[in-house]
């Protein structure tokens, strides 16, 4: 989706604001919704594409207001109501509806230690042939999905380089959406910075992505 | 069903609250583990990782070969790994070459070695700028570099989580490991500031 979260390469966005010696939380809620979003993922009913991409689908304008963790609050919030985890009534009310048995939690504390320790493994063993190799031309595709795609507007149509091959990888375009998983190879594919900005950028410099083989064709 | 909106507090804190409470009640999270998750990355998880891994790297040269041809094996060895830090890869910086990590997509950041990112990295002018004018950023944490520097910005577009192996810095040759991580700073492992 060519969305607000899309960025890179928008300018009048300000400077860079650091805060010195910045606290991991800036209030304890903020930890609360981390560790909320955390622990309702250990269900399984939704990938973290499909996080990301609820979190894609905040409106503009709130997107921008809003602090990166209440961005994750308001995702998880709709993916428990879409998952059906929750109703909405019963987020509206903070009740659960009458008569609802209660759930046996899938993530206890005894298991954050393991669960934080193996992650969420988005590398697959599969034996899906790779598409294009190390040293490679490749030029990106010029797609304009209206789901999930982790191929920025700025580095569409552009040519490019394959730098690695990092091996087979979940498909977020597919897994976003509930399409299963698509797995095959993804690349660190290396674009001039001119190729990308034009002749304002410095002719040293350049910008590395990790690409996906449907995000390619050879150059 | 009740559709009574004075029950939903407006305060963003309390609606958390809200939520957790009835997630609860519903058996769909413990408290408990909610408090272990938190604990973790309040108190365990930080960029002393990251710095014991560029002291390492920087002090046992086999370690660093084996560091930048796979940054997550070599990161397990000091049993750093998992969440956000499962497919790790390490850039490093040379005379020649200065490396910058950005995620322009969302804030992908490699929490296993640094922790969780600081807000600056998940603002909007970071995620915006860093791409197109990645010389202007680093002139505003203080970093200019000269033209002949080449600099890569790696914009974390899938699974992989990448770490910067900064410079040494010179006069540090008879620090040890430990005193080395002390002076490496979160910053100079995302590639905003380098180690001095």
């Amino acid at each position: 989706m060519n969305g607000i979260h899309d960025m890179g390469g928008m300018q009048d966005m300000g400077s860079v604001v650091r805060e010195e010696n910045e606290p991991v939380f800036h209030a304890p809620w903020e930890g609360r919704v981390l560790a909320m979003s955390l622990a309702t993922a250990a269900w399984r009913k939704w990938s973290l594409d499909a996080f990301r991409h609820q979190m894609e689908l905040i409106p503009p304008s709130e997107y921008l207001r809003m602090s990166y963790y209440e961005k994750w609050f308001t995702a998880v919030t709709e993916r428990l109501v879409e998952s059906g985890l929750v109703t909405r009534a019963e987020v509206e009310t903070s009740k659960p509806a009458p008569g609802t048995s209660k759930a046996v939690p899938p993530l206890t504390a005894a298991q954050v230690p393991s669960m934080l320790r193996t992650g969420a493994l988005a590398r697959r063993d599969l034996a899906v042939s790779p598409r294009f190799h190390a040293g490679q031309p490749v030029r990106t595709r010029n797609i304009n999905p209206t789901g999930h795609t982790r191929l920025p507007r700025y580095a569409r149509d552009k040519q490019g380089t394959v730098e690695r091959d990092h091996g087979v990888y979940v498909f977020p375009d597919s897994a976003a959406d509930s399409l299963g998983e698509n797995p095959q190879h993804v690349y660190s594919v290396r674009f001039a910075a001119r190729e990308l900005w034009g002749d304002q950028a410095s002719p040293r410099d350049a910008v590395y992505l990790d690409l996906w083989d449907e995000y390619l064709d050879a150059a | 069903m009740s559709h009574d909106h004075q029950a939903v507090p407006s305060d963003l804190s309390l609606r958390v609250k809200a939520l957790e409470s009835l997630l609860t009640e519903k058996g769909l999270v413990d408290p408990a583990a909610l408090d272990a998750l938190i604990d973790k990355y309040q108190h365990k998880v930080g960029p002393r990782n990251g710095a014991r891994v560029v002291a390492k790297a920087w002090t046992d040269p086999a370690y660093k070969q084996r560091l930048l041809a796979d940054g997550t094996a070599a990161m397990a060895e000091l049993g750093y790994g998992g969440a956000q830090g499962e497919h790790m890869v390490v850039v490093e910086n040379t005379p020649q070459t200065h490396n910058l990590i950005v995620c322009t997509l969302c804030s992908c950041y490699p929490w296993s070695v640094l922790g969780l990112p600081p807000v600056w990295y998940k603002s909007a002018p970071y995620r915006a700028r860093a791409v197109i004018d990645p010389r202007g950023v680093l002139r505003e944490f203080g970093l200019e570099l000269p033209d002949e520097t080449e600099v890569r910005v790696w914009d974390s577009t899938a699974e992989l989580r990448y770490l910067v192996l900064p410079e040494r810095p010179s006069g540090t040759e008879n620090l040890d490991q430990e005193a080395l991580a002390a002076l490496v700073s979160r910053d100079s492992m995302i590639g905003v500031s380098k180690v001095v």
